[in-house]
């Protein structure tokens, strides 16, 4: 591909220009940070925002779908703090609880962490400058020219970083709440680190939360990234209830873990009612003998595009990869499934699987897969599948004979589905959340969109 | 009472049943026998709804309604049943909890309130019981990996719970056991009823001795070829289709 395209600027890349020509005198970090947070622009502005000649996000073009930047995000006031936290009241939120609000870390609205486990908010450690944290943050090579990680890397406002000291095993999930809190609409770049220490056991439950003071949501522009390292023998486990954004709103997530010896790391998404969603997950198991289990369930309707890309790095002998995702796409949603699985030269004994299975409800869904295998060892088992359909004719016509009337038929199936992985998350809390939310997906995709035949 | 008036179907252009005429009479067990091929299931999801299929001429009518414009949990609701030749497994459904949906949408239908469930708990054990269904199969997805006489157990357990006023059984003696056969088939007696008409179609002459029949009719290329009492079904046993299987005649 040729380097030399040149392309006239969108309106929204010029804005992105001026909104880091005018803050980066005042974003956190020291005069280290200073200067990654130019040569990350400098990367940014060199290509732009992705569109579909970029081949990892030739399904997802970011330049023709984001016409515009919202408004970089102030930090919250107090009026928008004392909202959300009548709202966390109401809603009864989790006490264990790490907030951020529009992209900023709220300490006020957090607490009730165990003993073992350390946060801070981004913007101090940028400003101390410790330079094992700051190696860490800036240590992008998972997402290697990736312009969109780049900007964050330029633009990131505050965020979490949370340690876990080695050891620490605590049962009860910590809350990762991502709050949007600003009444207008903005842009959130936020960037957040989990560090968890050898033999520690922790357990991450990511959560949106998108009602403002009017209690109405406004469209949000995130870019938020989660930096995740994990010690010998230790075990994360992580979800992401990644629902719940304005129509219009774009939220990019990426993902980067390093995993190291006899480790477990299982990660859970369930994606929905979101205007465009992108999830990275850039993994590399750096140790030997561990395990990674990344799985999501997209629930799309209207005009809604979830992208979920992957790669998934072997870098160390004997490790196991299983990567599980399920779309359901109605009216004129779009799935997207990347999946790159990699086997480094010497990395024998891999076991990598990967599957994508896509239901499409209506002739105007579409879904994207593209899975890949690169594998440079011999001795190894890795393999992908990918399925993508309308429910089966004949369990249909089964169920309906024993009296379910056809959207009935076609929640129970459909529900049997998505609920195969959230099975999985071994958290009866979490389970019956995310349970919940794919069962009120599914009642109200019916309540409005499916005719009552009760009076045929 | 089922009725089935000069019945012309076809699929892509082949005709599947040809001016099929057939009636079952309430309290009555009709046998349909007839060789592989000859339209017998094709019949059974027709009646029951399924929609591959294109009816060019003809009605079908359950307690003198037709059946025709109506979705297949309607018919139901309406009292039909069909217990299929081969059971449709569906993963990740829990055999109680589709059970439950089942009876509750039916119940839904017709006016009636939903069971509660204790209720519903008390009719299932003593039904599964009857058909030597154990727990663990209740337990476990909807036909996942039950063997051929477990499935056709699990149809006949639906039947049980669902009354209906009119019920067909697809080969439901075959890959049964003898055991299962008996079973079954006290399962099948124990629900024939003055207001409940039964479509029984079957390869061999052993269900028969179980459940004996009041008609048994004879269908080959799409059409009753031939209809009689009880005694029919012990001569197709001994001197097979062999009468029935040619090409009708060109005029
Ligand atoms: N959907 C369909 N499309 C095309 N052909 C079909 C379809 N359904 C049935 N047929 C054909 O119609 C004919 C009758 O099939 P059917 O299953 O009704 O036979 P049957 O009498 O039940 O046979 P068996 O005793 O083997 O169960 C067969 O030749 C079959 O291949
Ligand atoms: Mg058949």
């Amino acid at each position: 591909m040729s380097a030399e395209i040149i392309h006239a600027r969108t309106p929204a890349e010029l804005s992105l220009a001026n909104a880091f020509d005018g803050s980066k005198a005042r974003l956190p970090g020291n005069a280290a940070v200073a200067k990654w947070r130019e040569d990350s622009f400098k990367i940014f502005s060199a290509s732009g925002l992705p569109h579909r000649r970029v081949e990892a996000w030739h399904y997802t073009d970011l330049r023709a779908l984001m016409r515009d930047a919202l408004p970089v995000a102030t930090p919250p006031d107090a009026m928008a703090i004392d909202a959300l936290r009548k709202n966390f009241a109401a809603a009864d939120a989790p006490g264990q609880r790490l907030v951020l609000a529009d992209g900023f870390f709220v300490p006020e609205l957090s607490g009730g962490l165990p003993a073992g486990i350390k946060v801070r908010s981004l913007a101090s450690v940028l400003s101390e400058g410790r330079s094992d944290l700051i190696a860490l943050l800036s240590s992008q090579d998972l997402a290697a020219g990736d312009s969109m990680v780049a900007l964050n890397a330029a633009l990131m406002q505050d965020g979490v970083v949370i340690e876990v000291a080695p050891g620490t095993v605590v049962e009860k999930p910590l809350n990762l709440i991502h709050a949007t809190a600003s009444q207008i609409s903005s842009a959130h770049f936020s960037r957040s680190a989990l560090i968890v220490g050898a033999g520690a056991s922790i357990r991450l439950a990511e959560w949106g939360h998108a009602a403002n003071r009017a209690g109405t949501v406004q469209a949000s522009q995130a870019n938020a990234c989660l930096i995740v390292s994990l010690g010998d023998g230790a075990r994360l486990a992580h979800t992401a209830m990644v629902t719940g954004t304005a129509a219009n709103s774009v939220r990019l997530e990426t993902m980067m873990a390093r995993i190291g010896a006899g480790a477990k790391f299982d990660s859970f998404a369930l994606v929905s009612g979101i205007g465009l969603v992108r999830r990275q997950i850039f993994l590399r198991f750096e140790g030997d003998g561990s395990q990674a289990s990344l799985s999501g369930v997209s629930l799309l309707g209207g005009r809604e595009h979830a992208d979920t890309t992957l790669q998934v790095e072997h870098a160390a002998q004997g490790c196991m990869g299983r990567e599980t995702f399920k779309y359901i796409l109605d009216e004129e949603a779009t799935g997207v499934f990347q999946g790159k699985i990699h086997v480094a030269p010497g990395a024998q004994k891999t076991d990598g699987k990967m599957l994508c299975k896509a239901v499409l409800l209506s002739d105007m869904a579409a879904m994207n897969n593209k899975p890949e295998l690169e594998i440079f060892a011999d001795d190894v088992a890795c393999g992908h599948g990918a399925t993508c359909g309308g429910l089966d004719i004949d369990q249909l016509f089964y169920l309906q004979t024993r009296g379910l009337p056809l959207p009935e038929a076609e929640a129970l199936l459909l529900e049997a589905f998505a609920s195969e992985l959230i099975g999985g998350i071994g958290h009866a809390g979490l389970i019956h959340d995310f349970s919940g939310k794919v069962k009120a997906w599914l009642s109200s995709r019916h309540s409005w969109r499916i005719p009552d035949r009760s009076q045929a | 009472m089922l009725e089935v008036n000069n019945l012309n179907v076809s699929v892509n252009g082949r005709k599947l049943l040809d001016d099929l005429d057939l009636t079952v009479r309430d309290g009555e067990v009709a046998a349909l026998m007839g060789p592989n091929g000859s339209g017998k299931s094709t019949l059974s999801h027709v009646i029951a709804g399924r929609k591959d299929y294109t009816v060019e001429t003809g009605d079908i009518l359950l307690n003198g309604e037709s059946l025709l414009n109506l979705e297949p949990d309607v018919r139901a609701a309406k009292g039909l049943f069909l217990a299929f030749q081969y059971p449709i497994e569906i993963p990740g459904v829990a055999t109680l909890t589709f059970l439950k949906a089942a009876l509750n949408a039916q119940r839904k239908r017709r006016g009636q309130e939903e069971l509660s469930t204790p209720d519903f708990m008390k009719r299932v054990k003593t039904s599964a019981g009857k058909l030597k269904i154990s727990q663990d199969m209740l337990r476990r997805a909807l036909n996942v990996g039950f063997s051929g006489g477990e499935k056709k157990r699990m149809d006949i357990l639906q039947m049980a719970l669902l009354e209906p006023s009119f019920a067909i059984l697809d080969e439901t003696d075959s890959g049964l056991d003898i055991d299962a056969l008996r079973i079954v088939a006290e399962g099948v007696n124990a629900l024939r009823a003055p207001g409940r008409g039964f479509l029984v179609i079957t390869h061999y002459q052993r269900l028969l001795d179980y459940v004996v029949p009041d008609t048994v009719h004879v269908m080959a290329q799409g059409r009753i070829v031939r209809s009689g009492g009880k005694e029919l079904a012990v001569e197709l046993e001994k001197n097979g289709y062999s009468d029935y299987n040619a090409e009708p005649a060109v005029a």
